[in-house]
């Protein structure tokens, strides 16, 4: 049983939605944040409904439909998706009126709105789909949960069409607590300038990615999820090199087969400690590429990087602003590794399946 | 790979009591945990019936001995999911892949209403420790951390259907020879967010829920935690132990009608109920008691009794809402009410639906209003639905 990737669609801080062009006209910012480029949603979503949606329902139900869309299928087997923080929007407003208001006098929406499981639930009832639907929320691995669930109902099968995303929002509020936090950069930084300082923090993100998953081989997948694998705190480089390297034995791989590794890299000394070892020892002759310098950090930022690893087979080019080291020839294996704050672990196996 | 997952312990707390034997006590002596509020802090205090946990957040800490700044959504869950892992006997030897799924809505909620409380004032105000908490996976990572699990954990967010959406992730984990042992369900606290949130939906009983009565009126909130833990079966037969039962089907499917309210044709939950039966290989006929969703708002037990009805006419399975007793635990609600109906099976006790006078009008059959004992009971059906429209079905079976 295989997994492949059918279609995708992502809304982040660059054009990556209804976008012709494959990073190729990268947005430059200069604040500790990145914010998502929000479409016209007016194609997907009923304007009367969006006015009333937060941020994150809208990205994530456009991505979801435009997905759809772009595989051709009207209903998924399965709507499966991964958030770390839900919908803050919502869930800020409701509070904070509820603390200003003294419990008293409140409006529903904002609460109707704030569970975690809206983008799934929202994008079922525009399709009037019954189908499996479900949502996980566990911080750095929410979207591999969603992904791991989804592959395991190919592997059942359960479902075909399985409608897998990773959508996580930042506002105003969230942050200002995640800067107090001490998350992010203390000066304001050019993300294209993300890795040349060597210092504490990184840059926050947000973002809506959506893929569709399927078990049949066909000319128009663009690339098959080989193996997903999630740690909780495995240990130093050393540990996580002996990791990925059971890893890759399991589809009789060594690191010298996979033509390039895609890394969480966030700027951040302490965070990017674990690459900068891989990179030195096990990938020392594998070309490396990077992606939070384009979406920002935060909790699903991975399923960027999957979306990255597929545009990549799909266009058959790597984006000249991810390399870190030069790919010679067209990569058939990626490796992406991404960590979120050195507890949550991830590796996934991309290979091109175009025939 | 296992074909059957098997049910090696058991444990819950709520306002029924704070282990498993406590909640049982009340169960089989007919009393409900549902009262004033004692605990929460909040304007609605003496107005609004809740089903507390009997523990303040200190009682909670000193017997979890988690750290003073933990929600008590995680307290809760710890102390839950302990007990279940004692009562399965399971050693972490690391001789089996064990892992943690579990379901909540409100996350580290009622610590991050203190943090707001001072940060609405002053943005640069309000003590980071009571907001670093806030997300839901905080709740399941602490709760793994402090068993020893560290294989695998995750944690699902459907609402109402929370946890019973995690036991059948655990057991799909086993099935699909990720994991031999998963710890499954889930937890939720009451706090202000969701007291207040359910109270402008206007689904909130003022005196105590009477679920599935013709002239109910809504809902009490409650609060708790439920655990499974089940088991593949080369572990079942490893453990020196009686396995509960089995949990022989489960599904989720969605009403897709509305965020909030379910399809007057019941038909996500009838979807949830007819797929978990065709996953058993079981007829309707087979089932002997269905632990209804039954919050007790005039919606849910229409659509709920609806669905029942296409499914179960004409020979009805007897049927409770345990939620009589303890209130709706939102997202613990599955795993709560999972272990209340491996009990009844185990003990052979239909637990009854509390306060039932007037059975509705609209259907021929009603609810369980005073407790059967000495009950064979082969299969149960276990219900749990969402905002959302997530609806989750759960059987288990005797062995």
């Amino acid at each position: 049983m295989k997994t492949f990737i059918r279609a995708a669609s992502c809304i982040s801080p660059q054009k990556t939605f209804e976008s012709n062009g494959f990073l190729d006209d990268i947005v430059e910012s200069h604040e500790t944040r990145l914010n998502a480029i929000q479409p016209n949603y007016g194609k997907f979503i009923d304007p009367k409904l969006a006015r009333r949606m937060g941020k994150i329902i809208k990205m994530g139900v456009a991505t979801a439909m435009d997905c759809l869309q772009k595989a051709n299928v009207e209903i998924p087997g399965a709507i499966i998706t991964g958030t770390a923080y839900g919908s803050l929007e919502d869930t800020i407003t409701f509070l904070s009126r509820m603390i200003e208001m003294n419990e008293e006098m409140l409006p529903p929406t904002a609460f109707i709105q704030s569970t975690h499981n809206t983008v799934a639930a929202q994008v079922a009832l525009m399709l009037k789909c019954h189908n499996y639907n479900n949502t996980f929320v566990h911080k750095g691995i929410s979207f591999e949960s969603a992904l791991l669930d989804g592959m395991m109902l190919l592997q059942e099968k359960e479902a075909s069409n399985i409608l897998v995303g990773g959508v996580d929002e930042m506002t105003d509020v969230s942050f200002k607590i995640l800067t107090r936090l001490a998350l992010y950069k203390r000066k304001p930084i050019s993300n294209l300038k993300l890795y040349e300082e060597e210092s504490k923090g990184t840059i926050g993100g947000e973002g809506s990615v959506f893929f569709l998953l399927n078990d049949q081989a066909s000319a128009e997948n663009l690339a098959e999820i080989v193996g997903l694998q999630t740690y909780f705190k495995p240990g130093d480089a050393e540990e996580m090199e002996v990791k990925i390297q059971n890893f890759l034995k399991k589809y009789s791989l060594v690191p010298n087969d996979i033509d390039l590794f895609i890394m969480g890299k966030n700027g951040d000394l302490e965070n990017d400690k674990v690459y900068h070892d891989l990179e030195k020892n096990i990938f020392k002759n594998t070309p490396l590429a990077k992606y939070k310098h384009l979406c920002g950090e935060y909790p699903t930022s991975v399923s960027f990087a999957l979306w990255l690893a597929a545009m990549i087979f799909k266009n058959k080019t790597i984006p000249e602003i991810v390399l870190e080291k030069p790919c010679n020839s067209f990569p058939k294996k990626i490796l992406v590794y991404n960590h979120y704050y050195g507890l949550y672990h991830s590796l996934m196996l991309v290979s091109d399946c175009s025939i | 790979m296992s074909e059957t997952i098997y049910i090696a312990g058991l444990g819950v707390i709520s306002a029924l009591g704070n282990n498993v034997a406590e909640c049982l006590t009340s169960l089989e002596s007919e009393e409900a945990g549902i009262g004033d509020i004692r605990y929460l802090e909040t304007t609605h205090c003496g107005k609004i019936p809740v089903a507390e946990v009997k523990l303040s957040d200190t009682e909670l800490q000193q017997r979890t001995g988690l750290h003073e700044n933990t929600s008590r959504t995680t307290m809760l869950g710890f102390m839950a999911a302990k007990e279940a892992m004692k009562d399965a006997g399971i050693l972490m030897d690391k001789s089996f892949r064990i892992g943690l799924v579990s379901g909540n809505t409100v996350g580290g909620m009622d610590k991050s209403e203190a943090f707001f409380t001072a940060f609405s004032e002053n943005n640069d105000k309000g003590k980071l420790r009571f907001v670093h908490d806030h997300e839901c996976g905080c709740v399941t990572e602490t709760i793994a951390e402090a068993l020893g699990i560290k294989d695998f954990m995750t944690t699902i967010s459907t609402a109402c259907s929370s946890s019973a959406n995690a036991i059948a992730y655990g057991a799909r984990l086993i099935k699909n020879d990720i994991l031999d042992i998963v710890v499954a369900g889930g937890t939720d606290a009451l706090t202000k967010f969701t007291l207040n949130g359910f109270n402008t939906l206007m689904i909130l009983d003022n005196n105590l829920c009477k679920p599935f009565d013709e002239n109910r009126n809504g809902l009490n909130l409650g609060e708790g935690a439920g655990y499974l833990v089940l088991v593949s079966e080369n572990v079942a037969k490893k453990l020196n132990k009686k396995m509960y039962c089995k949990l022989s089907g489960y599904d989720n499917s969605n009403d897709a009608y509305h965020q909030t309210a379910s399809s007057p044709e019941g038909e996500g939950p009838y979807l949830a109920m007819k797929n978990a039966l065709k996953k058993s290989g079981l007829n309707a006929s087979d089932i002997d008691y269905i632990n209804l969703h039954g919050t007790g708002t005039p919606n849910n037990d229409n659509a709920e009794s609806m669905a029942i009805k296409r499914i179960f006419e004409p020979e009805y399975p007897l049927m409770s809402s345990t939620k009589s007793y303890t209130g709706h635990t939102l997202g613990a609600c599955g795993g709560v009410e999972a272990v209340f109906s491996i009990l009844g099976m185990k003990y052979g006790m239909i637990f009854p639906n509390l306060r039932l006078e007037t059975p509705m009008h609209e259907f021929n059959f009603s609810p369980v209003r005073k407790i059967i004992k000495e009950q064979h009971i082969q299969h149960v059906m276990s219900n749990s639905f969402g905002f959302g429209g997530n609806c989750a079905s759960l059987i288990f079976s005797r062995i």
